[in-house]
């Protein structure tokens, strides 16, 4: 079970009301996690347009993450990338009824402040846009609006859910169509949190410490998160996914569930490919089922994909260090 | 007696409501086993049924494509208790439209003679959590966290208010059907699974006195009470 606690006493975001004879407060830690509590076991998509949200709620996503670009199209534009226009985001909020996620720079607390505005139901500070600032991510606990960062270790996803992010996505390498890096990132995380949860168990808080320093992150969340034997927060697979077994795979590993970017919308067979990475993630302990999933994409309508190896951009090293 | 309590497990909080149900089982006195389910022949085998949170456009679709749509549907018209929560009230409903989409052709139960507006609170940073009051079910206090919830409207005769939120109905039940707008497995409190589990009936106890919906306003103060008497006698 993930926990709902962890919040921080001071944060911003927590707006407290009277509504009526009732007193509330919005922007907790129960409501942003458990905001992505509900994706869970869910497939996000992302959009650029009204048609590809629709068809991304037809086909069963739990959301749709709104861009300007698909991540292939914004490594083949070069250039800067920045949040989506804020009249694509609301002409989506008004079309759909699941929920709508949109991308900001990483560091960019004023894109950030935008989409909040927005109402965006959840902010990606995410690698795919260009950084404005590499040593300091958002303090996400100013914001009511929860937030999703992406990790390629468990101390980058420790130091995110220290500045606040309700939810956590592999990174992958965005853009690809190549799941090699969500499936080593994933592993990784899988492997770090085996190590702490043995520390744990063994008792030797002096190591905890050590790997507290090491992860620059709180002793608190590692003994936490060492406790429970898992992140703290919903963690989705993302970077590379394009097909129905990819999906799978990925939910077999331990993901709570999964963002597909560039796979479906930059194939040829965008809606059975959309209905089918769904249906795979829903009955992915069904190999059977999988397989039905798999055989209603073609693959020569599949992106084409990118060798990671020989990539001049590698999205996945942005803001990692910090 | 032994009850086995499905959470359908498409998509959403399974593993909360899996959790929540345990510790009301406990509570309660009652044996049984909660788990996951998702095909048809799982659910067909349930005494009770937990439709969870999280999007009722996903689990409505995948619930028709393999089939478990008609057996849950089958199951709550013979009588076995249902709990819809949040998307599950939304799937439970005869009628749903959003606030500002408005009607969607989503896949429903169409069991439970509610109109559901969803997200009539707004969108996620509207989302908010209050005190509520339960009392037709003698929960007097229970945390609401109201995340893109529903609000219930076209209220039709046989279905009892339970709960309000600034003259919104967000708690309803209608004979075997509990449905709610707000997520009661977040908050670590059990009241509303304990009184969940109070509406299976058991199976193999023949004298049941105690029958009656409206006996069950046991006082939830009572802590290391005695179970309910009607359910174990060991």
């Amino acid at each position: 079970m993930i926990p709902l606690s962890g919040d921080l006493p001071s944060a911003k975001g927590k707006r407290s009301e009277r509504v009526g004879a009732f007193s509330t407060v919005r922007g907790t830690s129960t409501l942003k996690r458990g905001f992505a509590h509900m994706l869970k076991n869910g497939v996000v998509m992302d959009v650029t347009t009204v048609e590809q949200a629709q068809i991304a709620e037809e086909a069963g996503a739990v959301s749709v993450m709104v861009l300007d670009k698909l991540p292939s199209d914004v490594r083949k534009a070069g250039g800067v990338a920045r949040t989506a226009s804020i009249r694509v985001i609301q002409e989506i909020m008004d079309a759909v009824t699941i929920p709508v996620m949109a991308k900001c720079r990483i560091g960019h607390v004023y894109e950030a402040r935008v989409l909040e505005e927005t109402n965006v139901d959840m902010i990606d500070e995410s690698e795919v846009l260009t950084p404005v600032d590499e040593t300091h991510h958002i303090w996400k606990w100013d914001y009511t609006t929860p937030f999703v960062n992406g990790a390629r270790s468990l101390a980058e996803a420790l130091r995110r859910i220290e500045e606040g992010a309700a939810m956590i996505r592999t990174k992958g390498e965005p853009g690809t169509g190549n799941v090699a890096e969500a499936v080593t990132h994933i592993k990784k995380v899988n492997d770090e949190l085996r190590l702490i949860k043995s520390v744990y168990d063994s008792g030797d808080h002096q190591d905890l410490v050590r790997i507290a320093r090491e992860f620059k992150v709180s002793y608190d969340l590692v003994e936490q998160t060492a406790r429970i034997g898992r992140l703290p927060v919903v963690n989705f697979a993302a970077g590379g996914i394009a097909t129905p077994a990819d999906a799978a795979y990925l939910m077999s590993l331990g993901c709570d569930g999964i963002f597909v970017g560039s796979g479906i919308f930059k194939a040829e067979d965008a809606k059975e490919r959309a209905r089918a990475i769904v249906l795979a993630t829903t009955f992915w302990e069904d190999a059977d089922k999988v397989k039905e999933a798999q055989r209603m994409i073609d693959e020569r309508q599949s992106m084409l994909g990118l060798d990671v190896k020989n990539l001049e951009l590698r999205m996945q090293e942005r803001g990692s260090t910090a | 007696m032994s009850v086995n309590i499905g959470v359908l497990g498409m998509q959403g909080d399974v593993a909360e409501n899996i959790a929540a149900t345990r510790a009301a089982l406990g509570r309660a006195g009652i044996k049984g086993t909660v788990r996951q389910v998702k095909t048809p022949s799982e659910i067909s085998k349930l005494d009770a049924l937990i439709l969870p949170g999280g999007e009722s456009t996903m689990m409505g679709q995948m619930s028709l494509v393999n089939g478990a749509i008609k057996t849950i549907k089958d199951k709550i018209q013979k009588g076995m208790p249902v709990f819809g929560i949040c998307a599950g009230l939304i799937l439970l409903s005869k009628n749903a439209k959003d606030r500002i989409v408005g009607k969607m052709d989503q896949p429903l139960l169409e069991l439970l003679d509610v109109r559901v507006e969803r997200n009539a609170f707004g969108r996620q940073r509207d989302s908010f959590e209050a005190e509520i009051t339960a009392q037709p079910i003698g929960i007097p206090k229970s945390r609401g966290v109201f995340i893109r919830a529903p609000s219930i409207e076209g209220i039709g005769k046989d279905v009892q208010t339970v709960s309000k939120f600034n003259e919104k109905v967000v708690a309803v039940k209608q004979g075997n059907i509990l449905g709610v707008a707000f997520h009661p497995e977040l908050t670590g409190d059990v009241s509303w699974h304990r009184y969940f589990v109070s509406m299976i009936k058991p199976q193999n106890n023949q004298k049941q006195q105690n029958q009656k919906p409206k006996q069950n306003n046991q006082k939830p103060k009572q802590q290391n009470s005695k179970p309910k008497p009607q359910n174990n006698k060991k």
